[in-house]
């Protein structure tokens, strides 16, 4: 079950832990996978640690704060990869926090052109085909805070929460041609950022989540995986939330 | 029949995969040819790369038949 053989997919923000996690375990799956991202060596890092032969991981750096950037990325993935794209993930995304108080408009612009406008224009760019093809898959990562909220992060927050009504929204309109649409929703994951966390903080967030421990980036990947396989082909407009129990909306 | 109907027709039959004889002028995309909303965005978006011209929301309302799409293209060509 949820194998992906034969299918492209797009992962953007593949440099990062959950995005390397999830172009990792598409390609486990039998996916071609196409990373993408601004760090262009990093990506090349993850492509060779994937699969050092090369087999069926291509690199397609991207810097989606250019608003031209999506759509060149969809066709510059079409052509690495050889082939039409069967799977999007929209998981790159980057946080400008602070208080609302204090928070600057370019914070906010920011953290909106890139964690909501950004995916919009790349489902907007993928759309065309898929539904022409009578078939793909669109799974976008967003944030338990989307969902929560989180004092510090009103701008991340709220691109977040926009990116779970676009894909509800998507999901309406894209229904009738076989194309899901959905969002997976990480809690606390261990990444770089959450492992200097001060002690007392770590214990306190633990204390949260009645699964005891922090996410992985794989439990990421698997639901992802799984949002991206035939077998997920009557889920469309859903929230996963992947988040060890923390919220439970 | 004109080279534009004739691509117009050409359109229509690949992209809602109806017979070509059912495509005449007077036939709705929707209420003869089983077009769906989405289909009819899709079809006005074919037009606009298919003849390089581009047509603005309003005017794609009233885009309901065959003969609908040709005249406004015809229009727009001749501009």
């Amino acid at each position: 079950m949820f194998r992906l053989d034969g299918k492209t997919a797009l992962v953007t923000g593949a440099s990062g832990g959950i995005g390397a996690a999830i172009a990792r375990t598409l390609h486990a799956q039998g996916a071609r996978v196409v990373l993408s991202g601004t760090r262009e060596a990093v990506l090349a890092a993850v492509a060779s640690e994937i699969a050092p032969d090369g087999e069926r991981v291509h690199v397609c750096p991207a810097d989606l704060s250019d608003p031209k950037a999506a759509d060149a990325l969809v066709a510059a993935a079409e052509v690495a990869a050889g082939a039409p794209l069967d799977i999007l993930v929209n998981n790159a995304g980057l946080t400008r926090d602070g208080l609302a108080i204090r928070m600057k408009d370019e914070d906010w612009n920011r953290v909106m052109e890139v964690d909501l406008a950004a995916p919009f224009r790349l489902c907007r760019a993928v759309l065309k085909g898929m539904l022409r093809r009578r078939a793909g898959r669109i799974v976008s990562i967003a944030s338990i805070v989307g969902v929560t909220g989180n004092a510090g992060q009103a701008n991340y927050a709220a691109a977040k929460a926009g990116m779970i009504g676009m894909t509800k929204s998507l999901a309406q309109e894209a229904g009738s041609r076989g194309v899901t649409v959905n969002v997976v929703a990480p809690g606390f994951i261990q990444t770089a950022m959450t492992d200097v966390l001060p002690e007392a903080q770590r214990e306190k967030l633990l204390g949260g989540i009645p699964l005891g421990r922090m996410g992985k980036p794989e439990d990421i990947a698997a639901s992802v995986a799984y949002l991206a396989s035939d077998e997920a082909g009557w889920i469309t407009g859903t929230t996963l939330n992947v988040n060890g129990g923390m919220a439970m909306p | 029949m004109s080279e534009i109907a004739d691509k117009v027709k050409k359109i229509v039959v690949e992209h809602l995969g109806v017979e070509e004889s059912k495509v005449t002028p007077e036939a709705s995309f929707i209420d003869d040819l089983g077009a769906d909303s989405l289909d009819t965005v899709e079809l006005v978006m074919a037009f606009e790369e298919a003849f390089s011209v581009e047509i603005p929301e309003d005017a794609a309302e009233k885009i309901a038949t065959v003969k609908d799409a040709i005249d406004y293209i015809e229009k727009q060509k001749a501009a």
